[in-house]
Parts: structure tokens; C-alpha cells; sequence
């Protein structure tokens, strides 16, 4: 298994900084959650991970080696991407969509590989039998289900996700996590959990970091962060958290009066 | 490519697609078939019958040869048909190579190819068909190079477009991520998801181009002696006119009929695939018995009784929502969740009448302010909606428009209802931005919606609201779009609205920990319906209704312990149209009898404040949820 590392990595759109010398690792076998507003950077991170974005300063390594020369032919870090409904190709049936991100040569024939494609549907708790069918026909869920079954079958040792509950239905959230937590507990898959929804990321994730405008502006094991926040922002988020035991229209003084959110 | 197939028979469904079907096919079996069953006869000379008029024997007469004119042009089916594909062969095989090669090429060479098209595009047509008619020679041959080098650009264009749309989707980028390379994905991704417009658009460019290389004929480059085609029949049959009317007439209308044809049913098709739908009949509505919401409150601001909402789709109508009822008094702050499809939005959207046709909205009782929403005159409405209900969107981005300065936005809303000047309306809209906390309102009134944060869009949207005197707000899902501590900064506002104003809230939100952190009473909805209505302060410990206990104990908050699974609610929301007599939560329901698949539950009364719609509410007070988990199927 491996260890994703990125070391002062940043992501320049012309004059717009949206990463801005970040550095942060992905131990082995553990959840990162990368926690931030829009437009902090957090999917230009996770993109750049993929090689969808240029790194325009800094390194992103694999167990030591720059993930850029590794594309394409290396499966070993995937991504799942947010919206389970535009991240499947509609004329593909899902198993079609699951063998084409199987590694070139790992499976000999067509039977290994659809039973590799029936192995990967268990995994992640669908019929096997719905490998002939299209996107379509399936829910936001499973869809999404798929979508992790298809990162998988790239054999990863590194998994991105990036907000993959926020298109879902809150009933059905639920079960998406739970997958993704047994799956990585399983697998001993490293990954890099990305969400704007604090509650789910402490749910899953070992440590936290950060991201405010490109910056990382705290990082630390998860219950340190939410026990002690450090950064004025940190504590800002947390205030703002989905908890059933805090008002969110409490009184509260420490509003600036004028401010140009 | 499968699935491919699966639209294409509705194309037929039309009775222009079918005719022009029904057309296309007879040309094709003409083609195939004409110059067997006439070619003798229009190839026999007969020198007693040159140049006749229409007679029984020769029905629009023969030619300066006294060959049949009838049999020629039925004959000519096979070389315009045919000529006329070949044309659009290559020009849509040009066209879509010019125009998929930029997403395989090198990013110089792919930009390079895009210029060249859009060059070429700027040429007309038939001007470009003459020049290459010129270069090809005169001839066959070069006309259908020429016709089809001249259909190229365009295709080229309209390919290039498509297929830049799909490479921006997510499934290209995944299967990047997943080391495909370039040619794969456009021949596995890009093409198959842009093979319908491409099918339908060549349909039409062969109707063009049958036209076209008849006019080619016609004039003389195109198809030569001893060989005919449509357009040269035409020119033969032009120099008798006068003689002969019909003899011009027949290739003439072989046309008309041809590109008719073509058209037609390409457009059709286009029509079909791009999901035109057409409206069945609004069936009598079923009443639905509930219990009414309870009497006529004083200071009610709001009386929903009974609403249903309806919209035609192909398959008849749907109801998404099915007998809501519920009050909100003045000063009151109501939250209402639900899934995406429970009918929350729609709900917001028929009480500030905005639903438009072909929707439809029916109801017992659904007054605003003692107003009745249905049965008063749109112009009375106009006035009293504008100025005391206000409504604010998910999206400020589109709330706005992005033309128009602020300032200028909000001071029209007070122009129109009020009748105030433009100057006295601006310093409200002044007045207004600075209640909602805008920093100088008087620069940021000058200023633009893209000038604007999304936070401050949503408080300039809140702030359009108050510039009548508000005495309820409709708020649908106004923080889902921005970041969590900017969300509780708009809520706040909201919040502060009511108390100084007295003005209710209806807070529409799909997260019910926002709604229970926000408002004193929580409508819960599913599938159409009210199934829960209860304070929030009993949210947590007091809630009757599988569906709210499920759907707070699915949603992980700041308090979840960590090492235990998730709840989950197996299954998904039905559809509208999946709904069957009984509960419409019953199929997802760990509790659900015999009775619950059967009845429809009605919205009851279970203490003050507090009602239900299941047979089997869980016990009050009952304290850690015992909650459907089944296994995560859905």
C-alpha cells in the first residue's frame, strides 16, 4: 500500500492562484479529510492528484515518485468524482464502464474479466446481475456504488474522493459512507476524502486538514482539530457545523457586523 | 452503442414522421427497384411519339426522343438518391473527422484543424460546390466531391461543438483517471453521445444535398449525358415549359417530395430524441381525504388545505404533490424538509403562484393573508404578492439579472407595487441593502450581481424582499449553494427579519439538521405528501414517523459517534408515477404491515401540534431510534 504525498504544490490558472503551496500527506492505510469552502482549492488538489490539472509548482508523489510520470498506464490513484449522474457514461452499460478502467493485460479473456466486474459489484454491495444494465436505470446510490466500483477496479492503492455524498439524497448518504468506510477499512486503502460538510468528514477521517483560498490553514488528528481548534477559521466552521446540540441563531457576538461574505 | 435504438421508435410516433417515414422509405424501395421494373421503357426510343403531351400511354408525356418521361424520372430515383448519399457520405465523414481530430490531436494541431473549419465555414455552400465543380471538372464525379467537401465545414463545426460538450462531462474525466487514452475515449465516450444529432443533422444536410445537386444538374454541371438525375430531367423538361408543362412538372415534384422527405423526418427525429413532449389530457383530480389543518387562526398568514400539484408528462399526469396542508401563523418561523421529488419546492413555487401552465394547482383552501390565491384576479394578486411575500432562491445567480445594476433591481420592485419615484425608490433599495448588511450600499447599489459574493447575493435577494413590508418569506433551500459559516450568517438574517419585522419564514431545506438548528415547528415531507408536523423541539426525542427517525439518524452530524455504521434507509423515494394506494414510505418501511401497503395514512393529530401520517407511529418519547438497517441495497 502507499502513501500519497503532496510537497509545495501549487495550481495557477494565469494569474489566479487556486492551490497555493500546499503540502500534505496521505499515510498509508488512513483517511485524510480535506475540509474547506468553495473555492478553496480542495477539487483543484484532488484534480491534480489525477493529472486532470497541471501542478504548476511543487511535487505530487507516490511512495516517492512524481505521480506525473506514472499516467497514464499507473491505476494506482483514483478518483471518485462528485456527481454520480454526469460520471457514468450513459451509453455504456456499468460493467463496460467498470472493465474499461480495469488494467490493460490483468485479466486474461473476457470471462475473467467479467467475473472481476461481478466480484467488484459485491464489493460494493450490488447484484452482479445489474452489470448489463445502464446508468439509467439505477438510483443516485448506486450509481455511485459504481462509480467506487470502477475507482476500484483500477486495483488502487490510493482513492480520491471528491465530495461524493453531496449530489446524493440525505436517505441515501448514509449508505454511501458506511461502503466507503468498510471498503477503505478493508482494502487498507489510503485516501483522501474531500467535503465542504464537516460532520461527514469527521465521520470518516483519521486527520483533518484545512483548506481555506489555496492555503492549509490547520491540520491535525481529527478528534485534536474538533476538540481544540487553533485557527479563528477552524472554529469559525465548526460553529457553523450541522450539531444537534448548538443554535445555529444563538446569539452570538463574535459576528463581525459588517462583513463581505 | 447500447441503448442506441431505444428513442428511435418514438420518432415515428408523429404523423409527420411517419409520413415522411413511410416516404423515405418508398424512394428507397424506387431506388432499388425502378430502373429494373422501367429501365427498358425509359431507355426505348420511339420516334412516333417525340415530344407528346400528356396521354393515357405516356402520362406526363416523353421526351425530345419519345422516351416516357414517367419511367425516366422513376428511373432517376436511383442515381439522385444515390448521389445525393454518396455527397453526404463524405461530407459527414470529413466533417466529423475534421471535427473529432482536435480531441485526439496535439493541442497546436487540434487548434489549427478548429481554425481551418471555421474559415471554411464562413464560404458559402453552393458557391464552394461551383469552385470545386471548376477544379473536379465538370461531371459526376466532381459534383458529388464538390457537394460533399462543401458539407464538410459545417459538419465539422457542429461535431467540434458536440463533442467538446461531452469531453467537459465527469465519465470523460473518470475514464482519464482510469489511464484511457485519447482515441478510446473519443470512440468509446465522445462519439456514441453524440451520434443522435450528428444521425438526425445528416439527415437533413442529405435533404440539402439532393437539392442542391438537382440545382447542380439543373445547371448543367452536374450529371451528364447519356446518364439522367432529377435536376437534368428538370432542365430537359425546362425548354418545353410552355409546351409541355408536365414534363417539367414530374422531376419537379420527384423534388420536392425527395427533400420533403428528408427533412421532414430529420426534423422529426430531432424532435423526438430531443424529448418534445406532447400533453395528454389533465385527468379529474381525486380528492384525497385528509383532515383538514386545523380552523381558521387569527393571525394565520398562510392556509394550505389540500394541495395538489400536477404536471402533464408523456405517460399522463403526475402529481408530486399529493394533499399538503399546514398553517403558518405571523411572526412564525417553519421549516420544511424533504428529499429531492417530496414536493417541497413545488409546494413554495404554488403558493406564491408560480407554477405556469401547462402545471396545474388545485386546492381546498390556500389563502395568503386572508386572501384566497386561487379564485382572486392576477392583477389584485400581483399587487398584494408583491409586496408582502417575498421569495428567495437557492441560486442568487440566476435570481438576478446579471445586466442590471443592484441598486436598479430593488428600487423597480418599489416603482412598480408602490408607485414610489425612481429617486425615493433607490434610497429604499439603500436603506435595504444596508438592513441586510451589505457594507456601503450605496457603492454596492451601483454595482453589478457578478460584483457580488454568493453570500451577498443571497442577502441582496433577501434584501429585494423587504422592500415591501414582507408578512411572510419563502426561503427554498437559500443556503445549499454557500459555505457553512456564510450559511449561518443568512440565516441569522432571516432570523432577525421575523423579529423585527414579524414576518413568517417558511425555510424549504433538504438538510434537517439545519432546519432543526433554525425554526420552532418542522413540516416533514415525502413523496407529496406532509407525513410528520411537529416542534423541533421534539425532533430529536419525540418523533413518531419512520421516515423522520430514519432520516435523522442517516445524516451524520457533529454528535455521530464514529466507530457505528450509519443508519440506512434501504430503497430510494418513488417516482411520481410509482406510487400505488397504499403508504408511499411502506415499501422502505422496517414497521410496515399489510394495512400500510393498502391505506393511504392520513396526517393525524397525535398531541398538540403535532401530527402524523402513519398507522404505526413509534412510541413517543421512545429514545434511541430503532431504525431500519438493513443491509445498503437501495
Amino acid at each position: 500500500m502507499s502513501e500519497l504525498e503532496f510537497a509545495g504544490v501549487s495550481v495557477r490558472y494565469g494569474g489566479f492562484t487556486a492551490v497555493d503551496e500546499v503540502s500534505l500527506t496521505v499515510p498509508e492505510g488512513e483517511v485524510v479529510g480535506l475540509v474547506g469552502e468553495s473555492g478553496s482549492g480542495k477539487s483543484t488538489l484532488a484534480q491534480a492528484a489525477v493529472g486532470l490539472v497541471p501542478v504548476s509548482d511543487g511535487r505530487i508523489l507516490l511512495d516517492g515518485t512524481d505521480v506525473h510520470r506514472l499516467r497514464p498506464r499507473d491505476r494506482r490513484v483514483q478518483m471518485v468524482f462528485q456527481d454520480p449522474y454526469s460520471s457514468l457514461d450513459p451509453r455504456m452499460s456499468v460493467g463496460e464502464s467498470i472493465m474499461e478502467a480495469m488494467p490493460k493485460g490483468a485479466y486474461a479473456g473476457r470471462d475473467a474479466r467479467r467475473r472481476e466486474v461481478a466480484r467488484l459489484l459485491e464489493l460494493v454491495n450490488l447484484d452482479p446481475g445489474r452489470a448489463a444494465m445502464p446508468p439509467r436505470r439505477l438510483s443516485g446510490g448506486q450509481r455511485q456504488r459504481i462509480a467506487l466500483a470502477r475507482a476500484l477496479a483500477g486495483r488502487p492503492e490510493v482513492v480520491i474522493a471528491d465530495e461524493i455524498t453531496s449530489a446524493l439524497d440525505v436517505s441515501v448518504q448514509g449508505a454511501v459512507l458506511n461502503l466507503v468506510r468498510d471498503l477503505q477499512r478493508e482494502l487498507r486503502l489510503s485516501m483522501l476524502f474531500i467535503s465542504h460538510n464537516l460532520a461527514v468528514v469527521r465521520y470518516l477521517s483519521d486527520r483533518i486538514v484545512v483548506l481555506r483560498a489555496g492555503r492549509i490553514v490547520e491540520t491535525g488528528p481529527t478528534e485534536q482539530v474538533l476538540a481544540d481548534p487553533r485557527h479563528p477559521y477552524t472554529r469559525e466552521l465548526l460553529a457553523a457545523a450541522p450539531s444537534r446540540h448548538t443554535e445555529l441563531l444563538g446569539d452570538d457576538d463574535s459576528d463581525p457586523e459588517n462583513l463581505d461574505y | 452503442m447500447r441503448g442506441f435504438g431505444a428513442r428511435w421508435p418514438a420518432v415515428v410516433r408523429t404523423p409527420v414522421g411517419v409520413v415522411s417515414a413511410v416516404l423515405l422509405f418508398l424512394l428507397l424501395l424506387l431506388a432499388v427497384f425502378g430502373p429494373v421494373v422501367w429501365g427498358g421503357a425509359a431507355d426505348a426510343i420511339d420516334t412516333n411519339a417525340l415530344q407528346q403531351g400528356p396521354s393515357g400511354a405516356h402520362p406526363f408525356g416523353t421526351d425530345a426522343l419519345g422516351r416516357d418521361i414517367l419511367a425516366r424520372v422513376l428511373v432517376a430515383t436511383r442515381l439522385t438518391l444515390g448521389l445525393a448519399l454518396l455527397a453526404t457520405l463524405i461530407g459527414v465523414t470529413i466533417g466529423t473527422v475534421l471535427g473529432a481530430a482536435p480531441s485526439v490531436l496535439p493541442r497546436w494541431a487540434g487548434r489549427l484543424v478548429t481554425s481551418a473549419v471555421h474559415v471554411a465555414v464562413a464560404f458559402p455552400g453552393l458557391l464552394l460546390a461551383l469552385f470545386f465543380a471548376v477544379i473536379f471538372g465538370v461531371g459526376t464525379t466532381g459534383a458529388v466531391l464538390a457537394l460533399g467537401f462543401s458539407m464538410a465545414p459545417n459538419f465539422a463545426r457542429l461535431t467540434q461543438t458536440l463533442a467538446a460538450s461531452v469531453a467537459g462531462r465527469e465519465y470523460v474525466a473518470a475514464a482519464r483517471v482510469s489511464g484511457v487514452g485519447r482515441a478510446r475515449i473519443l470512440f468509446r465516450h465522445v462519439l456514441p453521445n453524440i451520434a443522435e444529432p450528428l444521425v438526425v443533422n445528416a439527415t437533413i444536410g442529405a435533404g440539402g444535398a439532393l437539392l442542391a445537386f438537382a440545382g447542380l444538374s439543373f445547371l448543367g454541371i452536374g450529371v451528364q449525358a447519356p446518364s439522367f438525375d432529377w435536376g437534368r430531367l428538370l432542365g430537359e423538361g425546362l425548354d418545353r415549359i410552355y409546351l409541355s408543362p408536365a414534363s417539367a412538372l414530374a422531376p419537379g415534384v420527384a423534388v420536392v417530395v425527395a427533400g420533403l422527405a428528408f427533412n421532414l423526418f430529420g426534423e422529426s427525429a430531432a424532435a423526438a430524441l430531443g424529448h418534445r413532449a406532447r400533453f395528454a389530457r389533465r385527468p379529474e383530480s381525486a380528492p384525497v381525504p385528509e383532515e383538514a389543518a386545523a380552523g381558521p387562526a387569527g393571525d394565520a398568514v398562510l392556509v394550505v388545505e389540500n394541495l395538489h400539484v400536477a404536471f402533464p408528462g408523456q405517460a399522463g399526469w403526475t402529481t408530486p404533490v399529493r394533499g399538503v396542508s399546514f398553517t403558518v401563523h405571523s411572526g412564525e418561523l417553519v421549516g420544511v424538509v424533504g428529499e429531492s421529488g417530496s414536493g417541497k419546492s413545488l409546494t413554495a413555487l404554488a403558493v406564491s403562484r408560480l407554477i405556469e401552465a401547462p402545471g396545474s394547482v388545485t386546492a381546498d383552501r390556500l389563502e395568503f393573508t386572508g386572501t384566497p390565491l386561487l379564485s382572486t384576479s392576477e392583477r389584485e394578486l400581483r399587487a398584494l404578492l408583491g409586496t408582502s411575500l417575498s421569495m428567495v432562491f437557492q441560486d442568487p445567480m440566476t435570481s438576478f439579472n446579471p445586466t442590471r445594476r443592484i441598486g436598479g433591481q430593488l428600487a423597480e420592485l418599489s416603482r412598480q407595487h408602490q408607485g414610489l419615484s425612481r429617486r425615493a425608490a433607490l434610497a429604499r433599495a439603500v436603506d435595504r441593502l444596508r438592513a441586510v448588511r451589505i457594507t456601503e450600499p450605496e457603492r454596492r447599489a451601483r454595482q453589478y450581481p457578478h460584483e457580488f459574493s454568493g453570500g451577498m447575493r443571497q442577502r441582496a435577494m433577501i434584501g429585494m424582499g423587504l422592500m415591501g413590508d414582507p408578512r411572510l418569506v419563502i426561503a427554498d433551500e437559500p443556503t445549499t449553494a454557500l459555505d457553512v459559516t456564510v450559511q449561518r450568517r443568512v440565516l441569522r438574517l432571516l432570523a432577525r427579519i421575523r423579529a423585527e419585522r414579524s414576518a413568517a419564514i417558511l425555510l424549504i431545506s433538504h438538510d434537517i439538521t439545519v432546519v432543526s438548528q433554525t425554526c420552532e415547528r418542522v413540516l416533514v415531507m415525502y413523496a407529496g405528501r406532509v407525513v410528520e408536523e411537529l416542534s423541533t423541539v421534539e425532533l430529536f426525542g419525540a418523533a413518531r414517523h419512520p421516515y423522520t427517525r430514519a432520516l435523522l439518524a442517516a445524516v451524520p452530524d457533529m454528535d455521530t459517534d464514529r466507530d457505528a455504521p450509519l443508519a440506512v434507509i434501504p430503497g430510494r423515494p418513488p417516482e411520481p408515477g410509482e406510487l400505488s394506494g397504499g403508504c408511499a414510505f411502506a415499501p422502505r418501511c422496517a414497521f410496515a404491515t399489510e394495512r400500510c401497503r393498502d391505506e393511504d395514512p392520513v396526517l393525524a393529530p397525535v398531541s398538540a401540534g403535532h401530527r402524523v401520517a402513519c398507522w404505526h407511529p413509534a412510541a413517543a418519547g421512545g429514545t434511541e431510534l430503532e431504525t431500519a438497517t438493513a443491509g445498503g441495497n437501495e
